[in-house]
């Protein structure tokens, strides 16, 4: 049996934002750092099947060969060998909300979780620690064939289904964070929707990163079969520690002939956190993907969702909000790869920067030969809070057909006195007349969001503001 | 002594002297008229009033509720019952009619995001804006808009109107509140602005024309020319003016054709 670690110790600058900590219960500790060994004992952990711990290891070899990208944000601080790469929190995984501990029930009441959760009552995998602790699935959605499932489950329970499409969109190869998370992931959300479903209510999952030191690499895994519906929502926050953190997810989405997915971010790691994702999904015949993604939080987010599309009438968007404060650097935007005629992308990325705050937007949309009236749009809003704030954009447009329309628009605003004048002379303060500006120009994207996400990230955009009027 | 009192206000823009020893005073109840050509500072008089930070003071007092309003930022002069009809209202975009509407109104009852008990209900908010928008001939579809993204001349100036309606201040200026506006417009908004009109408010047209007078009455008219009051009066100074124009200081016609007015 696993032995049970006490409290770790929390830093000095906890902070009443997140103000709560849970004594952790860990029955399982792994140990710091990455090695051969920690891989095979996470995967021996896990009761994993061979080809996986094969997978695993290999995976590791590629990270071992790969560069670290030079590009994009500074990644040089980050101590790969002083991270934990695994911790379970339960043994067992709570199937009711019932099963779940106490503790952890009070950490996500404390974030919220549970009203939205009974509002959307079709099923909730919510990550604490590197693993799904609370999972449960609608009756209906059962009984219509949809699998919605923590991705080590998925493993475990549908291991073809499994095997058919992990890793195919993300291969370990990808680029050196898809390696790592290929070598160590855990946790994550599987989703599969059988053909012609439409699922109607979102499905989500919330993530929280709540030992100090300790890596989450998270693994999605979302099949639309053909005609089929999904919209699933990914919320995290994290509490504050001292030292740094690494979040690096792999998602990969597969959308089959005239299904359509959409998924849904909204991100707000502590400011400590290294955020760097790989998000990649791909589009059949008439298929749509939608990401919708929003970085309020992390030191450091490169995170740009990409969409191929794959066959003749597939369609792509990419919708993007990120905040960067004092110390952070996002660097986010989208990719859209053409390969097949008659597709179409739009990414719009809308940023905001303030005390310093860096933002970047990065994208690329690429067309290959003989992807005959494709069309794509690229637009990219930037406001800057003050002079100190920084935002660059690095669009790559890469097309190697002719009979194609693409469009490229960027604007660099600030908050103007004529429009915080206004406001104020309706009795807003200044601070607020900030934040409702800020709050208008993210509009775009919040009315995308169910009403719930929307308010919290105004919430959120509020704190974030406070303070920030010089 | 009077309910809102300029004394010998100067004010200078990027280093020029526009207001040069204005004094002025407003008591609840009255419509006061500030007339005068291009240039005269019309403009400057109302922005200082309400704080815009490119307007510099360099001498004088604005009394209201015997507080020195020059001290105060905006919004606490918003607060203390001063309202400013802009006459260009700005852009906010992603922020809906409603929203803005209600946080106003909140900000104005001290409600700071904790305190629910001071914020506006839904049922109190609705209410109130069924009667201001009926008046106003504003239909529902008007609060979903974002602030005076794409509203044309007429619907900016009701809004501005409506503003006011909802806000109830004690002391309004309405900066050039009729150019632009088509005479169906101007009729609503006049009809608007008389109906609030009482003892409870004191009013400050700022115009170039006369034609908003003939639907709001003023009590007292006043000429501004090069930054100075040259004349004061009762309502037929307005009459005197469209006669006349401002020849006697300037040299510009009074009566303007239509096309220059539709700002």
């Amino acid at each position: 049996m696993a032995t049970v670690i006490p409290r770790i110790d929390v830093g000095d600058n906890y902070k009443e934002k997140y103000g709560f900590f849970d004594p952790e219960k860990f029955v399982f500790k792994a140990k710091r750092g990455l090695s051969p060994e920690v891989v095979k004992e996470i995967s021996w952990m896990k009761n994993e099947p061979e080809w996986m711990t094969k997978f695993r290891l290999r995976a590791l070899q590629i990270w071992d060969k790969k560069e670290l990208p030079t590009w994009g944000a500074d990644l040089s601080s980050i101590d790969f060998q002083n991270i934990y790469y695994y911790l379970k929190s339960t043994e067992k995984q709570g199937k009711t909300w019932e099963d779940v501990p106490a503790d952890i029930k009070n950490t996500f009441d404390r974030l919220g979780v549970p009203q939205a959760e009974r509002k959307f009552l079709a099923g909730v995998a919510a990550q604490y620690e590197s693993e799904v602790v609370y999972h449960s699935l609608h009756k209906e959605l059962e009984s219509k064939g949809v699998i919605f499932t923590d991705t080590d489950s998925a493993l475990r329970d549908h291991p073809d289904l499994f095997k058919e499409y992990f890793g195919t969109i993300i291969p370990p190869g990808d680029n050196k964070l898809a390696a790592l998370n290929s070598a160590v992931w855990s946790g994550g959300s599987f989703i599969y929707v059988p053909k012609g479903v439409k699922v109607e209510i979102p499905l989500q999952a919330y993530f929280r990163i709540n030992a100090e030191n300790m890596g989450q690499f998270e693994r999605t895994l979302i099949i639309c079969d053909e005609d089929s519906f999904v919209h699933y929502i990914e919320g995290c926050t994290a509490p504050i520690y001292t030292t740094d953190s690494l979040h690096s997810a792999v998602v990969e989405i597969i959308v089959k002939r005239g299904a359509r997915c959409r998924y849904t971010t909204v991100q707000n790691w502590s400011t400590n956190v290294y955020n760097l994702v790989t998000k990649r999904a791909v589009a059949y015949g008439d298929a749509t993907m939608e990401w919708v993604d929003g970085n309020l939080g992390s030191q450091i987010t490169m995170k740009y969702p990409s969409i191929y599309l794959m066959e003749p009438g597939a369609k792509g968007d990419v919708l993007s909000v990120a905040f960067a404060g004092k110390g952070q650097h996002q660097d986010a935007g989208g990719k859209a790869v053409h390969v097949a005629p008659n597709t179409s992308s739009n990414i719009v990325s809308k940023s905001i920067s303030k005390n310093g705050g860096r933002t970047s937007y990065r994208g690329l949309v690429k067309v290959y030969p003989g992807a005959k009236n494709s069309k794509s749009f690229v637009r990219c809003d930037a406001l800057l809070l003050d002079e100190q704030s920084r935002s660059d954009t690095y669009p790559t447009t890469e097309v190697d057909e002719p009979q194609v329309r693409i469009g490229h628009e960027a604007t660099v605003s600030k908050v103007s006195d004529e429009q915080l004048f206004y406001l104020q002379s309706r009795g807003i303060t200044r601070a607020e007349a900030e934040t409702m500006i800020v709050n208008g120009f993210i509009e775009p994207f919040t009315k995308e969001l169910p009403i719930e996400y929307a308010v919290e990230l105004n919430r959120l955009i509020q704190l974030e503001m406070i303070g920030s009027v010089g | 002594m009077p309910d809102f009192e300029i004394k010998d206000l100067r004010v200078s823009v990027e280093g020029r002297e526009i207001l040069k020893g204005v004094s002025l005073a407003v008591n609840k109840g009255e419509v006061h008229a500030v007339m005068g050509p291009n240039g005269s500072g019309k403009s400057t008089l109302s922005h200082t009033l309400m704080g815009h930070p490119n307007y510099k003071v360099v001498g004088g007092q604005v009394l209201f509720k015997g507080k020195d309003v020059l001290t105060l930022p905006t919004e606490q002069r918003a607060k203390l019952g001063m309202f400013l009809a802009l006459q260009y209202p700005v852009v906010v975009p992603g922020i809906t009619m409603s929203n803005f509407l209600r946080t106003a109104i909140n900000a104005k009852r001290g409600f700071d995001g904790k305190d629910k008990s001071k914020a506006i209900s839904v049922k109190e908010f609705r209410a109130l804006l069924k009667n201001e928008m009926s008046v106003l001939r504003m239909d529902d579809s008007f609060l979903s808009r974002y602030v005076n993204e794409g509203f044309s001349g007429g619907e900016k100036k009701r809004a501005e109107i409506l503003q006011m309606a909802v806000l109830k201040p004690e002391m309004a200026i309405l900066d050039e509140t009729d150019s632009g506006l088509d005479i169906d417009s101007i009729k609503f908004v006049s009809d608007a602005v008389n109906k609030m009109r009482g003892p409870e408010l004191g009013v400050l047209i700022i115009t170039h024309y006369t034609r908003v007078l003939k639907f709001i009455k003023p009590d007292y008219v006043h000429v501004l020319v090069n930054g100075e009051f040259v004349r004061s009066g009762g309502a037929e100074l307005a009459d005197w003016l469209e006669a006349k124009g401002y020849s006697e200081w300037v040299k510009e016609p009074a009566k303007a054709p239509a096309a220059l007015e539709a700002k």
